[in-house]
């Protein structure tokens, strides 16, 4: 980067903010990639101007055309939060990306007034400004990405949390009622807040209840004997229930084992049996 | 030299592990409780693990093989108080310790040590001492 390409930004940022800012948000309600439904005209306002504030911090400090380097570190900072903030808000990455981009053609503008009568340099300087403006544009949607990825994340830690509930049924006996998938992960918080409340309460007996599973296979059905076994370590007896009949098909036909784990097809029956085990007896009072 | 107490209870022996569990005192509870078991004529032992934190798959081998050799000198085995991330580390080792009894705590397992003796027409677990100074 030459020092003359840095100036180039310098004069661009510097002279006449007032007038870019507003060519900036023209640009911005031209293209679509406002949406007043989201942010309103103040906080967009309030960005850009941040924004600007920043590149021409920037370009002053001799930041160059490296959108990587230190100098323009407060800037990928700003962006970064920008995009994150709107990826949350719910922009499409076109909107996102576009925010940027529409600097563009004001930019350009002024580039043009600059440069009348010297069409090889008005060139050059457009090259250099145009990859400048599309790094800073692809470092947004990296970090409009980066967002998107980070949301998903927590859902998906939320979900965990939310579908693994282990319910008390009666004195020392546990329903843990499991709804989706078992893969590793799952199993692991499962196992763990089973063998907790096993702790807490004193269970005897725990009945894990997987009418809410799709589909049982062989790693699945590893991932339920590992948590039969532990809580068995733990001194409570295990009843799996609520193995419905295609289930039932599909663990022998793949030949699942499940090594004398005592199996019931429904809650109800499983209750029964624990409660029995527990030293209850169930009578109906009225006739 | 460190020694973990074998106590007797009547005919039972409470084995409680209050220190991390390393490799020479694990072989020498071995020696210490089967030498109790013959002892004593032990019935029953209780080992309680509450205290043990750390375990790997030596101590696990060597709580099955306790289990094991108690039962071929005729003292039914009952594991306590085993810690929820030790049992996860257990299972993730392969170790399912089968043939073990467990029980969540000393006086769970004392309750199923005391039941499975008075189920065996043998004994008498009911009455130790009695039947101690009845001799």
């Amino acid at each position: 980067m030459s020092t003359s390409q840095n100036q180039m930004l310098v004069r661009l940022f510097s002279v006449q903010q007032e007038d870019l800012l507003a060519q900036w948000l023209a640009e911005l309600t031209t293209s679509g990639a406002r949406r007043d439904d989201l942010m309103n005209e103040s906080e967009l306002r309030q960005q850009t101007k941040e924004l600007l504030g920043l590149l021409q911090q920037g370009a002053t400090a001799g930041g160059g055309d490296n959108v990587r380097s230190n100098e323009w570190s407060n800037v990928r900072n700003a962006l970064n939060e920008m995009s994150r903030s709107r990826a949350r808000q719910g922009f499409t990455p076109v909107q996102t990306a576009t925010f940027v981009l529409a600097l563009k053609r004001a930019l350009f503008q002024r580039l043009r007034a600059n440069n009348t009568g010297d069409a090889q340099k008005l060139g050059e300087e457009i090259w250099q400004l145009s990859e400048f403006i599309d790094q800073l544009a692809l470092f947004t949607t990296e970090a409009y990405q980066k967002g998107r990825e980070e949301l998903i994340l927590r859902q998906q830690e939320e979900m965990l949390e939310l579908s693994t509930p282990v319910v008390k049924l009666w004195d020392g006996v546990l329903a843990l009622p499991l709804v989706g998938t078992l893969d590793s992960a799952r199993t692991q918080v499962v196992m763990e807040s089973l063998l907790q409340r096993i702790v807490d309460t004193g269970a005897e007996m725990a009945i894990i209840d997987i009418t809410g599973v799709p589909t049982v296979d062989t790693l699945v059905a590893q991932h339920l004997l590992k948590t039969v076994t532990a809580a068995r370590l733990m001194g409570a007896d295990c009843i799996i229930s609520g193995i419905r009949p295609q289930i039932a098909q599909t663990i022998v036909h793949l030949g699942v084992d499940l090594q004398g784990v005592l199996s019931k097809a429904s809650l109800a029956d499983a209750f029964m049996i624990a409660l029995k085990r527990t030293g209850y007896t169930v009578s109906k009072s009225r006739p | 030299m460190e020694r973990i107490p074998v106590l007797q209870m009547g005919r039972l022996l409470l084995v409680t592990i209050q220190v991390d569990m390393h490799d020479r005192l694990a072989l020498t509870l071995q020696d210490d409780l089967t030498a109790r078991i013959t002892e004593t004529s032990a019935r029953g032992v209780l080992i309680d693990i509450s205290s043990l934190e750390v375990v790997d798959s030596f101590i696990g081998r060597m709580l099955a093989n306790i289990a094991a050799m108690s039962r071929v000198l005729d003292a039914q085995t009952v594991v306590v108080g085993m810690r929820p991330a030790v049992a996860i580390t257990l299972v993730e080792l392969g170790m399912s310790l089968p043939g073990v009894k467990m029980a969540l705590n000393v006086e769970k397992g004392m309750t199923l040590l005391q039941a499975s003796l008075s189920a065996d027409p043998r004994v008498d677990a009911g009455s130790d001492v009695s039947a101690r100074t009845e001799e």
